[in-house]
């Protein structure tokens, strides 16, 4: 890779890149997301490589480990080129018969096409499988296309092209005014509008300013960031450097949560290869402008996420908020003026300045512009990453692209916007998806976590698990969350352990006022999402933990008894084994009994019971 | 002490406060612990008093001052895992191990700790072991994985 003195330079480069690459060369694209990897991404690549080399396919086909493809559920996911035949589940006991039957003999591997869940119907190409068919990829466009290390394949298509529009054709004002208009606003959760962020990050006389990226990406449950800084890591570079260039700063830092080894190696690298190519360092592309990036590593915190908590990290502070304003773009990282916007926010910027800000303003809502990728796991068939245009609505989501529930169960709720965010009913199925929309059924849009939940998730439990969960990950500093949530989780203890009492829920109302009210930063005021919303929703729940001390969904354990069907027991012995306590006795090849004295109901019985034996009720 | 081991982690910085946590990161990855001598050297070097670099040790979850085991047993307990069975791999693994979550077993072999997400919720329950991801896992499963790394 040469270093890039000039656009010229860079133009002519592209184009014998281009010249060089033939359309019609087969690709094989092993998926290596974060759903694919622990299926074993490396051992499927590593088995094609093998083969090619052995069928003398070297040099005629390429082979790709790329970002994310999308439908997780399915992996481990191999994409082939240009015929977009769409492989599921593929191990590396499979990779013989595709190089043979497709790559060399250019047929079709039928077992390993993509079925539908509900009509057995095989789809042959991507285009075909409903989960594609109903998305629209800005941000995801790239990631089943390229190859994250390999900043060729990014300038390809047409990485850093932006740069010549932003450098020599506008001013920072137009910058900032083409991500105004554009309405484009922040993915991390809040929503705020990210171009009049930038502005008053630009109107102050400070000289020293920073842009940060927020790769912490905390709520449980949702990937999308991860995705994005592995499977394309130079979008996110390259909005850096334009959103530097409209406020005037020379140095950013990404930071990345410490779990996302990866994301840090493919972070590093590009920042490296962007370092190389002159798209970072002092006066790029002969524009003038000096601007360089690091990279700050998490070490473990969920309140880091929150942007001046996540500042004081940096900085080399526990991760404690402090009270806004002053906000970071007056008063940030050390002191100085700052912008920080989430990855998927960065992302979309340089297809803003590319398209224009009118083509993303005509993707969306009237509030909510351009699309959003959202993590759809849970209860769902096709789980994985979607990238929806704003206003889709969660039937179109849950049930179109997802394939809806599996095992014939019934649809429950749909948790969005993680540990600070609701769980809404299937009565608001119908709702648009947008950042206001949300809101007014007591959730977030949040980073984009949906977590879909049948008859087996039980509301209450839900709820309990998010105030534990924010309980560990409140800082302590402010009074109202940390005893708020400190009474809530024993309030939820007790109820969960059928020692709930009535007045219990109006308590957790009060405790829900006060902590929205009163806490520093939006962890505490926030944290009240989950509670109200199960309350308000699913009220029926809570009193049936309450008054007649049952779990109907069968989840939470003080509430439930496990017996041993003497009929179906065969007396493997599999469960004795498994017991921790001892609970269970019998002799071998009869069947076995469990002493409820000494059962502390942990399920692992249940769990490992092959033959359905054991009943728990 | 170490003094070149620990050399050889602070030359890559250049001494100034904020650099108290890319360092203090370096030496657990290096030392599976904070030794307390290292830390009082990175205290009189980056001029950070003890108390903060404490603070700062206690605050975030991944520094230990304790030494690890060889292997770190990671379950995750994000709101998927929570909901397709991640406490009850804990349970499992707890009882295999013979320890409490955040404890090392005996024969200071594996470390077992609970995380919030691994980002790979549509493999859930998900759990790793060193930097091995393992997918969908059931309790059946737990003690085939660990028997990979038991010597
Ligand atoms: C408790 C808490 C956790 C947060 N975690 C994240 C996070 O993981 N990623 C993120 O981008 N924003 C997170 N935020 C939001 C940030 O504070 C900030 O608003 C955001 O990074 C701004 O970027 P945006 O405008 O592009 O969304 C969190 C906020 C709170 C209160
Ligand atoms: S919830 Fe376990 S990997 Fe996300």
């Amino acid at each position: 890779m040469p270093k890039f003195e000039s656009l010229d330079h860079l133009n002519e480069y592209r184009r014998q890149l281009r010249a060089r690459r033939d359309p019609a060369q087969p690709q094989v694209l092993v998926c290596a997301g974060p759903g694919c990897l622990p299926l074993g991404s490396e051992e499927v690549a590593a088995a094609f490589r093998a083969q090619m080399e052995e069928r003398g396919l070297n040099g005629k086909v390429a082979l790709k480990t790329s970002g994310c493809h999308g439908l997780c559920a399915r992996g481990v996911r191999v994409l082939i080129r240009p015929q977009e035949i769409a492989y599921q589940k593929v191990t590396p006991g499979d990779v013989p018969e595709i190089v043979e039957t497709t790559l060399v003999g250019g047929g079709v591997v039928e077992r390993l096409l993509h079925e539908e869940p509900e009509t057995h119907a095989r789809c042959q190409h991507k285009t075909e499988i409903p989960f594609y068919r109903g998305q629209q990829s800005l941000v995801l466009r790239k990631l089943d296309v390229i190859d994250p290390e390999s900043l060729d394949d990014y300038l390809a298509l047409g990485g850093y092209r932006s740069l010549r529009k932003v450098f020599f054709e506008m001013t920072p004002d137009e910058v900032i005014d083409a991500v105004e208009r554009s309405g484009l606003r922040g993915r991390g959760g809040g929503g705020f509008p990210t171009g009049r962020k930038w502005r008053i990050c630009r109107d102050t006389e400070e000289p020293v300013k920073f842009v940060i990226c927020n790769g912490d990406e905390g709520d449980p449950g949702a990937f999308m960031d991860r995705a994005v800084m592995e499977g394309d890591p130079h979008a996110v570079i390259e909005g850096m450097i334009i959103g530097a260039y409209a406020i005037g700063a020379r140095r950013g830092y990404i930071y990345v949560r410490h779990e996302y080894p990866l994301a840090v190696k493919r972070l590093t690298l590009a920042i490296q290869q962007a370092r190389e190519a002159g798209f970072l360092g002092k006066n790029i592309l002969r524009s003038g402008f000096d601007f360089d990036i690091q990279i700050s590593q998490g070490s473990g915190a969920f309140v880091c996420g929150e942007e001046t908590a996540l500042i004081a990290s940096i900085e080399g502070h526990i991760g404690e908020p402090m009270p806004r304003p002053p906000y970071p773009a007056i008063s940030g990282l050390f002191g100085q003026p700052t912008i920080i916007n989430n990855v998927e926010t960065w992302a979309n910027v340089p297809e803003i300045i590319n398209m224009g800000p009118e083509w993303f303003a005509a993707i969306g809502t009237e509030g909510s512009k351009g699309t959003k990728v959202f993590s759809l796991v849970g209860a769902i068939h096709h789980s994985g990453l979607v990238e929806v245009p704003m206003g889709t609505t969660l039937r179109q989501i849950v049930f179109d692209l997802g394939g809806g529930i599996p095992g014939g169960r019934a649809f429950k709720a749909v948790q969005t916007g993680g540990p600070s965010g609701g769980c809404i009913p299937a009565q608001f199925l119908d709702l648009p998806v947008d950042y206001d929309s949300l809101q007014q059924v007591g959730s977030i849009m949040g980073s984009g976590g949906l977590i879909v939940m049948d008859e087996t998730s039980c509301m209450v439990d839900v709820a309990r698990y998010f105030i534990g969960f924010l309980y560990e990950e409140s800082c302590g500093k402010c009074t109202p969350c940390r005893e708020g949530l400190k009474q809530l989780k024993k309030i939820y203890e007790d109820i969960t352990h059928g020692r709930g009492e009535e007045h219990h829920l109006t308590l957790m109302e009060d405790l829900c006022a006060a902590m929205a009210s009163a806490s520093i930063c939006g962890l505490g005021q926030s944290a009240v999402n989950p509670v109200l919303s199960t309350l308000k929703f699913f009220r029926h729940e809570y009193e049936a933990h309450i008054r007649d001390k049952k779990c109907p969904a069968l989840v939470c354990r003080p509430l439930l008894t496990y017996t041993i069907d003497p009929e179906a027991c065969t007396g493997c012995l599999a469960c004795v084994r498994e017991c921790p306590v001892g609970a269970i006795s019998g002799v071998k090849k009869e069947a076995q009994e469990i002493d409820q004295e000494l059962c502390i109901k942990c399920g692992l019985c249940y769990e490992v019971c092959q033959f359905d034996a054991v009943r728990r009720e | 002490m170490d003094a070149a081991r620990l050399e050889g982690i602070l030359s890559r910085y250049e001494g100034e406060p904020y650099d108290l946590i890319p360092v203090l990161q370096e030496i657990q990855d290096n030392y599976g612990y904070l030794p307390k001598d290292e830390v009082k050297e990175v205290a009189r070097r980056l001029k950070v008093p003890l108390t903060q670099i404490y603070s700062v040790a206690t605050f975030y979850k991944m520094f230990s001052l304790v030494p690890k085991g060889r292997h770190q047993v990671k379950v995750c307990l994000g709101t998927t895992c929570h909901l397709k069975g991640g406490p009850r791999l804990v349970d499992s693994l707890c009882s295999r191990l013979g320890v409490e979550v955040g404890y090392t077993s005996k024969d200071g072999q594996f470390s077992l700790e609970t995380v919030g997400c691994l980002g790979s919720c549509a493999q859930a329950p998900v759990m790793m072991v060193d930097d091995k991801y393992y997918a969908r896992v059931t309790v059946d499963k737990v003690p085939k994985i660990l028997k990979l790394y038991q010597s």
